[in-house]
């Protein structure tokens, strides 16, 4: 009797070792589908081509992407979170993610990444540390961007202005350099004077030398944040700092000129005539002869209906500078596949995923090996884009975009007092000093 | 045997009076034909208002455990400019947007009346109200670009100057009252042209032997009987102006130029999806909206009387 219940239990506990192994094994094959989300539609191809070498390579993993519009991709992943449907992946920016991790929903990917030994070498330097606080990591790195300026080339040509000055230009916020100079000299009126004339007529102006892209909010990204850096300002006391300085006399200088080319030297169009269509349909349209653009930019630039030319950004009184930015995938906490989606963002931070990212010639990835065949693509095409790469490359050349808590409020803020200098009802010497007081007082 | 028939056959009259008591009792049948849309209304009206007003008093941010906090939420709207100025635009949007629309749609609904009104002429007052806003806001967006759009190519070549619209501060919310007008005048006209067909023709016929003209039979006549549809009308666009979004969202941005767009919705939005998630806050500012909400409309129907009509007195 005894004996037989013996058997009986070991038949009963190696029976059910067998079924639970064996739930085991289907559980490895069963099909996972993770959800992907991206912001940006001239990106979907190329990641789609990665979606699909990760899934040839996975079969039981299935990726389903989706794009959505800047705003309501955010609200989209806000929303999810709260609902518990958000995205398992989605592409993460520097002005967002900060409150994610305030909320904390974000996987740390720390511990995964010195499990499989991640070789983080591969991207540019301080690609990587972007996506950390203090010891944890939010995100691996896809791609990266700097500013530079994109010109009408037969503008340019009309006017006499050799391209090449583009290498030397300086800046500074007093008199706006030989850059102002050659924003005057393309700035033409109906008349057919420029705007270095005396004669000129700035209320009759047929093509502006420049166009600004909006006010900048607290960034100014492809606004205003190079030509204040190149005064030696910085935004903030560092990565994850709590003190801003828009009111250092530098930034002050630096928005009050931006402000003036049209509030008082009417050689860009005003912040009430550029509207909602914004910049580049008026570059597009030929009203304005340059532009400064980000590098994620280039192909809509590219799609004019005229040759376009891409230059370096002036150098001012402390050298050229570009804000250096870059997009990274974070997976979410309430993602019911972490390991697979760990092997996704694993997938797209690689040097396989980075290389068909780049060969496709629409952003320049985070690996170095990535960025040079987006370079060498775009040549191919018979168009130079080395005023981006060069500006990454040069020592000291770059600033990184400001990643601090309180992102939206700071946005909220900066949106109206900038708007507010640009439409000139406020000077930047007034506004400025208060908004940065309101912004310091979040981080109390 | 007999008693077993007995109860059975009791037991299905019982059952069968109970339905037929049902359909039969006024009361119980009325009850029943409101319960869908009680229901419904229960459960996406009723329940969320009351849950609003208790997490205004809380700090949320849906993730984590609420906070219980008093009337912080309420303090901090009352120390915060921009929601005082998001009160200020809104009351302007609704001055520029109820009367200009009002007046319009009556105008065209007497014209409908006394002058044509055909179901083909019907059907294109209604078509912009039959357009989603977010469409709508869109459509205008590019007819009043101040470069590329149509209608400043058109102002230009009678002479005016182009205008910034959406871009300039000044501007920015006559426009977007415009481009709303422009979507709600049609219906709003169908409705009141439908209360211009309530008032009895003979009426006027008596007031012409008596001597009044258009204008005193207008002022006499027609307003005065037109007052409960018109009271309705007024109601509902007063509540729906106030309560504008989509057109400000669409056509501007972040509620710019320079913060002159922040209607009081975009406010509440803002705190939810433009800041860290502040449940509390944006609940808080949704209730004061209501509250404004539910005092002017009990003025409205106060002064309208809007519960009578001056047709029983006739009649």
């Amino acid at each position: 009797m005894n004996k037989s219940k013996i058997v009986r239990i070991v038949l009963l506990v190696s029976l059910s070792l067998l079924m639970f192994s064996a739930v085991g094994l289907t559980q490895a094959q069963e099909p996972v589908t993770i959800e992907y989300v991206l912001w940006d539609t001239n990106q979907l191809p190329p990641y789609q081509q990665c979606a699909d070498d990760f899934m040839a390579a996975n079969p039981n993993i299935t990726i389903e992407m989706e794009q959505l519009g800047w705003n309501d991709y955010w609200a989209l992943i806000t929303t999810g979170f709260v609902s518990g449907d958000a995205p398992d992946v989605f592409t993460n920016h520097l002005a967002k993610y900060p409150e994610f991790v305030a909320l904390e929903q974000l996987v740390d990917i720390q511990p995964l990444v010195e499990r499989d030994g991640l070789d983080l070498s591969i991207y540019y330097p301080g690609l990587a540390d972007l996506w950390t606080r203090e010891g944890r990591r939010f995100g691996l790195p896809k791609d990266w961007d700097t500013i530079g300026v994109a010109y009408n080339v037969e503008e340019l040509a009309a006017a006499g202005i050799d391209p090449a000055i583009m290498d030397e230009w300086t800046w500074n916020p007093e008199d706006g350099g030989t850059f102002y100079e050659t924003i005057a000299a393309l700035t033409i009126d109906a008349n057919g004077v420029n705007a270095l004339d005396p004669n000129f007529d700035a209320a009759n102006v047929t093509q502006y030398g420049f166009v600004r892209n909006g006010s900048g909010g607290f960034a100014g990204q492809t606004q205003w944040s190079g030509l204040a850096a190149s005064t030696g300002w910085t935004f903030n006391n560092g990565i994850w700092g709590n003190e801003y300085y828009y009111d250092d006399p530098r930034f002050i200088d630096t928005v009050q000129w931006w402000a003036d080319l049209s509030l008082v030297h009417g050689v860009s169009p005003s912040q009430e005539e550029q509207g909602s269509l914004g910049t580049t349909a008026l570059f597009q349209s030929g009203s304005a002869a340059m532009s400064f653009i980000g590098s994620w930019q280039i192909g809509e630039y590219l799609g004019s209906e005229f040759e376009v030319g891409f230059g370096r950004l002036p150098a001012g009184p402390e050298g050229r500078m570009s804000m250096f930015n870059g997009l990274a995938d974070s997976i979410w906490v309430g993602s019911p596949h972490q390991e697979e989606a760990w092997e996704w963002v694993k997938y797209l931070a690689s040097p396989a995923c980075q290389l068909v990212v780049g060969q496709s010639g629409v952003v320049f990835p985070a690996s170095r090996e990535g960025a040079e065949a987006s370079l060498q693509v775009r040549e191919d095409m018979g168009v130079d884009v080395s005023a981006f790469v060069e500006q990454a490359d040069e020592e000291g050349g770059t600033f990184l975009f400001p990643i601090t808590d309180f992102g939206g409020e700071i946005s909220t803020i900066m949106n109206e007092t900038m708007d507010s200098i640009m439409l000139g009802q406020q000077t930047a010497e007034a506004a400025l000093p208060v908004a940065n007081e309101e912004i310091n007082a979040l981080f109390q | 045997m007999a008693t077993t028939l007995n109860a059975s056959g009791s037991g299905a009259k019982s059952s069968g009076g109970l339905l037929s008591k049902i359909t039969n009792n006024q009361v119980i049948l009325g009850y029943l034909f409101i319960l869908p849309s009680f229901i419904g209304f229960s459960l996406f009206f009723a329940v969320p208002a009351i849950r609003s007003v208790i997490i205004s008093f809380h700090q949320w941010n849906l993730l984590s455990d609420a906070q219980f906090v008093g009337l912080e939420n309420y303090q901090t709207l009352i120390s915060d400019a921009r929601f005082w100025d998001s009160l200020r635009i809104t009351l302007t949007y609704v001055l520029w947007n109820i009367p200009l629309q009002t007046l319009l749609a009556l105008g065209i609904a007497l014209l409908m009346e006394r002058v044509h009104n055909s179901s083909f002429l019907r059907s294109i007052f209604i078509i912009p109200w039959l357009l989603p806003n977010v469409v709508v806001g869109l459509l205008f967006l590019w007819i009043l670009d101040p470069t590329l759009g149509i209608f400043n190519n058109f102002l230009q070549a009678i002479g005016i100057e182009r205008q910034p619209f959406v871009g300039s501060p000044d501007q920015a919310i006559p426009t977007i009252a415009g481009v709303n007008i422009w979507r709600h005048t049609g219906y709003t006209a169908i409705l009141l042209f439908a209360g211009l067909k309530t008032i009895p023709k003979g009426l006027y016929e008596a007031a012409q032997i008596d001597g009044a003209n258009g204008w005193v039979q207008f002022r006499r006549i027609t307003l005065p009987l037109l007052r409960p549809v018109l009271a309705f009308v007024l109601v509902t666009s007063i509540i729906g102006s106030f309560q504008v979004f989509d057109t400000v969202s669409i056509m501007t941005r972040s509620a710019g130029p320079a913060g002159a767009s922040r209607v009081i919705i975009y406010y509440i939005y803002e705190q939810v999806f433009a800041r860290r998630i502040n449940m509390g806050v944006a609940t808080a500012a949704s209730v004061v909206l209501f509250l404004i909400l539910a005092t002017v409309t009990l003025i409205q129907i106060r002064y309208f009387r809007a519960g009578r009509s001056d047709l029983a007195d006739y009649s």
